[in-house]
């Protein structure tokens, strides 16, 4: 069997900020399958934000690289789209036109034909369709909840067609009912559109639910700690049920447990223990 | 009582006609004090003339004098050393608030800029370009330029860098970045600017216009001055005030005409 070709290639990646001893991350090296579903997951300041914004060429590397199908990332492209967990979407235009934003730039209309442009018309009905916002495609932003001005993102991301979705803690700031849904929508997505996925969340029971393979960041300094390659049904086929199924549970556990290992949890979790005992001692009853 | 404890309550509500009423009722107080202590004879008409007094001012000097050139004069050096400002400020705003090396070179520049004195250029304003019209328009230059390019860089400055970088991942370029979110993002903020900086050119008008004019609201003002019409003075300083608040109302009335994003919920 050959494994598929590799569409994002990190090797030897390393970035410290200047005036920071520590490099904030260290010698990464990682590929993502073409057509992937990855989540990167670890304690905080395990660098999983930055290694996206690497990815996505927001910020430069101090060392190694990154390759998307073997050139290298230089700076943002719009074959690498990233959805932010603040939904950064343009206040002064309406859902539609935010999610058309990407057709005003000349890297998607330079040399478009007419067809092309109808076609892009047309995806932007039908991704406004697929997200649930045909209703408010004349509303502003600001008049929608948080979950909507999230599908209002993705839609504009997956509008310039990305090679490669870069999705930043993007449920972090939805409340846990919205989260649900947006977990099917984004699986459901992924189906569709075939794209690859990067995905940084905190939340382990997400990364594990959404992804096909996990990788686990281990902070100070930022390094690859293990890569979990799940056994479960590929993301296009998952259900809300398996969020209770013992073999999830199962791989949340394995990856809960690398991140206790790799950051300060597990120490503050005996030096709690230990006050516990004390105050035990202290009040015989 | 639950409508006086949101009346009372901090940053509570109040309706829209509550407001309106209360609005009047302030400008009706002042009104009153003032003819109540015009008209007790306690202060010489000299220096207090009474409300109706000024009145009739106004409707002379419009029907006698030259209300309406001195207006029209007024209002376009205004406009005019006002516009010529926010076009040279704006888009030396938007690069100082986006690029750090224009930053660099002109904000500390314009920070010393900002204190000097506008006022105390008016001799060398009238040993340059002489006391015609340049005069008061470089003066209102003057006195407003360097806060509206400094406080336009701060409205450039407070557009979210995620906006920014969505645009880049998406395939935006330098230019289309500044064109499409950067200002787009900033305009309401740098309206707002415009609207405060506006209430600054008045001032510097009249300055320029108490110093060396021969026309236009301020001019009357100190003529008034030496003939001791001050119902006339006071009448100039109203109409000043009242111009001012005509031209912030209708840059308000633009914010809302123009961002409706902003007013919509």
């Amino acid at each position: 069997m050959t494994a598929p070709a590799p569409c994002i290639r990190i090797a030897g990646l390393g970035k410290t900020y200047p005036g920071q001893s520590l490099p904030a991350l260290q010698a990464i090296d990682l590929d993502v399958a073409q057509g992937e579903f990855l989540a990167l997951v670890g304690a905080s300041g395990c660098g999983k934000s930055t290694l996206l914004r690497l990815i996505a060429g927001l910020e430069a590397p101090t060392s190694g690289g990154i390759w998307l199908d073997d050139a290298p990332v230089t700076g943002p492209g719009p074959e690498r789209a990233v959805v932010f967990q603040d939904y950064s979407l343009y206040p002064w235009l309406t859902v539609l036109e935010n999610v058309r934003f990407c057709r005003s730039l000349r890297v998607h209309t330079g040399n478009a034909s007419d067809s092309q442009a109808a076609s892009a018309v047309e995806r932007s009905y039908a991704l406004l369709d697929v997200m649930g916002l045909d209703a408010v495609r004349d509303h502003y932003p600001n008049q929608l909840s948080g979950g909507m001005r999230q599908r209002v993102a993705i839609a504009r991301a997956l509008m310039a067609q990305p090679r490669v979705l870069l999705m930043d803690e993007p449920f972090g700031a939805l409340d846990a009912q919205t989260r649900e849904v947006m977990h099917e929508l984004i699986l459901r997505l992924f189906e569709i559109e075939r794209s690859t996925i990067v995905f940084v969340t905190h939340d382990v029971e997400e990364a594990v639910y959404l992804a096909s393979r996990v990788v686990v960041l281990a902070p100070h300094p930022g390094r690859v700690d293990g890569v979990h390659t799940l056994s479960l049904p590929p993301p296009g086929e998952r259900h809300p049920d398996l969020k209770l199924a013992p073999e999830l549970l199962q791989w949340k556990k394995t990856v809960l447990e690398r991140i206790r290992a790799t950051s300060g949890v597990q120490h503050d979790l005996d030096k709690l223990n230990r006050l516990a005992e004390l105050s035990r001692r202290r009040t015989p009853t | 009582m639950t409508g006086v404890a949101s009346f009372w309550s901090i940053r509570g509500h109040l309706g829209n006609s509550a407001y309106l009423a209360l609005a009047a009722a302030g400008f009706t107080t002042f009104l009153a004090a003032w003819w109540m202590l015009a008209a007790s004879g306690l202060v010489d008409p000299v220096f207090l003339p009474t409300p109706d007094g000024v009145v009739r001012r106004l409707a002379m000097w419009a029907r006698e004098g030259d209300l309406l050139t001195d207006l029209k004069v007024s209002i376009g050096r205004v406009l005019g050393g006002f516009t010529l400002a926010a076009v040279m400020a704006v888009p030396l705003g938007i690069y100082i608030g986006s690029f750090r090396p224009v930053q660099a070179f002109f904000e500390p520049l314009m920070e010393f800029a900002r204190y000097l004195p506008a006022v105390a250029f008016v001799p060398l304003v009238m040993l340059w370009v002489g006391i015609g019209e340049s005069a008061k328009i470089a003066l209102i230059w003057i006195g407003t330029y360097f806060q509206m390019v400094l406080m336009v860089s701060d409205n450039v400055r407070q557009v979210p860098m995620t906006q920014i970088e969505a645009a880049q991942t998406l395939g935006a370029s330098r230019g289309e970045i500044l064109s499409l979110v950067v200002f787009k993002s900033a305009l309401p903020g740098i309206v707002d600017t415009l609207r405060i900086t506006l209430g600054w050119a008045w001032t510097y008008l009249v300055v320029a216009e108490l110093v060396a004019a021969n026309s236009g609201l301020g001019y009357a003002i100190l003529r008034a001055q030496r003939f001791l019409q001050t119902d006339k003075i006071f009448v100039g300083i109203l109409l000043i005030g009242l111009l001012g608040l005509v031209m912030d109302q209708g840059l308000r009335l633009l914010h809302r005409r123009a961002f409706p994003w902003l007013h919509t919920r």
